[in-house]
């Protein structure tokens, strides 16, 4: 259970360009499920996100992660969450250029220090598992978009975390593909983990695997809905 | 005499340290004050970034002390020919009043830069950030000591005349002259002997037990400061003797040099760590019962013992190899 | 062991970023050796002339006693060997007859100097390999010169020396003690100085000063003088280089600094997805470290072979002029290489360790790069 108390972020407090991106969030969200954030931009759906993935601290208010608390930790200790409990999909996808599909899907075990050959089977199956281990020796530059994207789902899942948080997966796809992406972690949602989407594209709101789908606007929840043929937690 | 080099080099990464040092101290007191780990405020975010500045300055400045440790000691010893009877550093180092001292600064400098990194590195496995205050006070002690080192270091260059005639290692050392280093080379060999062999399987045996139960961490650093201290001592009263194989020559610096092999820094390395991680382990008792302690600072004081055996283990095999092995007798003369 | 793994893993990916951005960090690898190779160079050659200067000043007399008349140093007197000899302590006083001679043709000064056994005849000589070298006119192995009266002199070369101690045997030109009276007019009785050997090196202060008592017109000059002086003046030229190079030196620590801050906007993207993925400030920071140690041991190593070769294969033509500043005659010098780790780590301290530093607060800048910037 992921518990949010009351969080709100303000930028650039205390100046005259202050903004209040979220503002008394209080949520909880149940673990094995794929919940949406939706609206528009500038709604605050991605700051809601990187606070809940451990990339910015909320303002004022709470979150806790299990029995963990971790408003109060240390930079160290927040990457460390980053690192073990949340896989990221970002929308440009982010992969490093001029290294291979393989090393960029390795790339975030290497502060844990993993034994290397543990950790490239590890990667080479996650590649499988999204059907592109035929490029694992490719410079990503030369991967279309949709492969790219499943790169950085291989890459995500790396470090085996409990949820993931992908922002605007399907900005740069087709509906095909953007199916395919749905379809993957509606897959991952069925093993187990919690799948948290920020998207403003119907597609993905409307899609049968999605449990619950939280509206934002101007920073605020403005609607829930849970999808009723589906069990929730 | 600053117009050399070494000197040069050595002033200049002084005052490098002195910046460094003194740039953790100004962000120790821009940060004791106002820590508050439950705010989410940017100057909060803006405090615990500028801690890993902190952290890689001053490893630097640790790096640093050791390293310009022996370079300091290489230097005195390159200029030895410029002073009328100084044979090697031992004597480059009494030209002037500054000379010891600036050197004794450099060795507590960089034994309290170890122990700070010790405490940094216990600090950030903890997720709340629990020594702040202890490491930035330290912080602050650790820069006035680095500006009172290149304010002796400086004094010292400054102050290095080469016409004074100043003693040689062998006089300086040597049994008949009333100095503090002349008394301690006087020690009797056999008893400093006796004392420093106790003192060596006392602290592996406590280091043993230690490793084993966890148990008499502070009986272990003080056991470790002593014999950091007393081998120090012993190098000067018989192990130097040994490796050199001359009843007169007790010189702590021409270890260092080429003729014995280098045998100096294998020997000075592994006690400097090994009393660094045995007076660490008992540093560390003392913040044992922070609750986001308990289980990192057993698991440092586990490898940290295992370091200070290791360390004591080779620095004891290299003093007693040439005593066993070696032809030389120094009981007799 | 995980610890190992981890720092092969940073070291990897640095040694692959580097390579990516092969172009930045070139021209910083090339300024840093260029930086490592004058500096090494300077002080690689001082430390070789001041050994060499060191070794040919070993085997000489314990003292040297000189007539001084009139500030001026004068010819001395046989009659002083004989007191000078029975003051306690003195092994044996041997009087030297040396000079210099002018040569217009070759425009250099050559030392002539007279020796004590000379095993050839008249107008024979020994020289040393810097006179073959300059003496401009040689013509089957004779020197021609005149003397100090006009008369004019054919000397045969008949042995030349090797090359070994060169800085102070170049210039040398050996004879017989009667050809060098007749050459430079020194009279009989008389000698340039006396070569004072002394069985204890310790009495040598207290037998300085018997000397001054009986002769005070004299002056003393001790082996252990001289060896401190010519190593103050190496250390001193040395450290002079150093000074004018420092303009470059921190020249060189600026661009160091610029290049650091100077991050692009797909290095500093790359950082944040790091960042992002969970990586810590301090594992960009070992980033950092290794991507620095990496550069600066590339640097330290080429800028040290590099001087190593144009000391000890090159004689240094870059710097010898200034650094030697012997006579007129420059003579050839093949320096003997003797690195040890005071070199090494003078050189070390003056590059490396301030390096680490300067890039030290642009590797941390780069390191705290905001993770959330990916998800804007």
């Amino acid at each position: 259970m992921i518990e949010l108390t009351d969080i709100s972020k303000t930028f650039h407090a205390g100046k005259p360009n202050a903004f209040m991106a979220l503002e008394g969030i209080t949520l909880s969200l149940p673990l094995g499920r794929m919940t949406v954030f939706a609206g528009p931009s500038g709604s605050g759906k991605t700051t809601l996100l990187s606070i809940i993935g451990g990339m910015a601290r909320p303002t004022t208010g709470r979150i806790r992660i299990g029995d963990l608390e971790i408003t109060s930790l240390s930079e160290r200790f927040l990457s460390d969450l980053r690192r073990n409990r949340f896989g990221f999909i970002f929308q440009d996808y982010h992969l490093i250029r001029g290294i291979t599909v393989l090393e960029n899907v390795m790339l975030p075990a290497y502060p844990s220090g993993p034994v290397h050959r543990d950790l490239k089977k590890r990667a080479l199956k996650l590649l499988e598992s999204v059907q592109i281990e035929d490029k694992a020796r490719s410079p990503v530059e030369w991967l279309s978009g949709g492969e790219q994207q499943r790169v950085a789902i291989a890459r995500a899942l790396i470090n085996h975390p409990e949820t993931i948080i992908a922002d605007e997966p399907t900005a740069h796809l087709d509906t095909d593909l953007a199916g395919a992406f749905l379809k993957i972690m509606t897959g991952l949602v069925e093993s187990g983990k919690t799948v948290l989407i920020g998207s403003h594209d119907p597609l993905v709101v409307e899609w049968k695997g999605v449990h619950r789908v939280i509206r934002l606007r101007d920073g605020r929840i403005v609607e829930e809905k849970m999808e009723a043929n589906l069990p929730c937690g | 005499m600053w117009m050399n080099p070494a000197v040069l080099a050595l002033i200049v990464g002084g005052i490098l340290a002195c910046i460094a040092a003194g740039y953790g101290a100004r962000l120790g007191i821009a940060i004791l004050p106002n820590w508050n780990l439950t705010s989410g405020s940017e100057r909060q975010l803006a405090m615990e970034r500028k801690t890993y500045l902190a952290s890689a300055l001053l490893g630097w400045v640790m790096m640093f002390e050791f390293l310009s440790l022996f370079m300091f000691v290489h230097t005195a010893d390159h200029l030895h020919d410029l002073f009328v009877g100084a044979m090697c550093a031992a004597g480059t180092l009494t030209v002037n009043a500054y000379g010891y001292p600036a050197l004794i600064l450099k060795i507590l400098n960089a034994v309290l830069c170890g122990l700070w990194v010790l405490i940094n590195h216990a600090d950030t496995r903890a997720p709340d950030y629990p020594l702040i205050r202890v490491k930035y006070t330290a912080v602050l002690i650790i820069a006035a000591l680095s500006v009172m080192e290149i304010g002796l270091q400086l004094g010292y260059w400054m102050h290095l005349d080469p016409n004074v005639i100043t003693s040689c290692c062998g006089t300086l050392f040597s049994t008949d002259r009333q100095t503090l280093a002349g008394d301690l080379a006087h020690l009797p060999p056999v008893g400093t002997m006796m004392v420093f062999f106790a003192s060596l399987v006392g602290v592996v045996g406590m280091a043993l037990w230690f490793y084993r139960t966890g148990r008499g961490a502070g009986v272990l650093a003080v056991m470790s400061g002593w014999f950091f201290i007393l081998a120090l001592i012993s190098i000067l009263s018989f192990i130097s003797v040994y490796i050199y194989q001359l009843p007169t020559h007790h010189c702590p610096f021409c270890l260092l040099q080429r003729e014995y092999g280098y045998i100096g820094y294998p020997l000075y390395v592994s006690l400097f760590i090994g009393g660094i991680a045995g007076m660490g382990i008992g540093l560390l008792n003392r913040f044992k019962e922070i609750d986001s302690l308990t289980e990192v600072i057993p698991q440092m004081q586990h490898r940290l013992c295992l370091t200070v055996l290791i360390g004591f283990a080779l620095f004891g095999t290299i003093a007693v190899y040439p005593i066993l092995f070696s032809d030389f007798r120094l009981i007799g003369y | 062991m995980k610890w190992i793994q981890r720092q092969k893993y940073f070291l990897d990916f640095t040694l692959s970023s580097l390579l990516r951005r092969k172009g930045k960090h070139l021209s910083l690898l090339v300024v840093y050796t260029l930086i490592v190779f004058l500096l090494g160079s300077v002080m690689l050659f001082a430390g070789a002339v001041r050994k060499t200067a060191v070794d040919v000043l070993t085997d000489g007399p314990e003292m040297t006693v000189q007539r001084i008349i009139a500030g001026r140093h004068d010819f001395i007197p046989l009659q002083y060997i004989e007191p000078i000899q029975k003051i306690r302590g003195v092994r044996t006083v041997r009087p030297r007859l040396w000079g210099y001679h002018f040569h217009p043709a070759s425009g250099a000064n050559y030392t002539l100097m007279a020796a004590p056994d000379f095993e050839y005849g008249p107008d024979q000589v020994i020289v040393g390999a810097g006179v073959v070298r300059s003496w401009s006119g040689i013509a089957e192995d004779r020197l021609y010169l005149v003397g100090f009266d006009g008369r004019a002199h054919l000397l045969k070369i008949v042995e030349t020396l090797d090359s070994g101690v060169d800085l102070a045997a170049a210039d040398l030109i050996l004879m017989s003690a009667s050809t060098f009276r007749d050459i430079t007019g020194v009279p009989e009785g008389y000698a340039a100085d006396l070569a004072v050997e002394i069985r204890n090196p310790r009495e040598c202060a207290t037998i300085a000063e018997k000397v001054v008592r009986l002769f005070p017109e004299t002056r003393p000059i001790l082996k252990s003088e001289i060896l401190r002086t010519y190593a103050a003046v190496f250390d001193w030229r040395s450290g002079y280089v150093v000074v004018l190079l420092a303009g470059s030196v921190l020249a060189f620590f600026i661009f160091a600094w610029d290049r650091a801050v100077g991050l692009s906007a797909e290095e500093r993207g790359e950082i944040g997805v790091l960042r992002a993925v969970g990586w810590d400030v301090s594992d960009i920071l070992i980033l950092k470290w290794w991507e620095g140690g990496v550069v600066s041991l590339t640097a330290f190593f080429l800028g040290m072979i590099g001087a190593y070769f144009h000391v000890f294969l090159a004689s240094a033509p870059l710097f010898a002029h200034a650094l030697k500043g012997w006579a007129v005659l420059y003579p050839e010098l093949h320096l003997y290489p003797d690195p040890n780790p005071y070199e090494i780590g003078a050189l070390f301290f003056l590059t490396v360790v301030p390096f680490g530093f300067v890039t030290l607060i642009p590797a941390w800048k780069a390191a705290v790069t905001d993770p959330v910037s990916v998800m804007r």
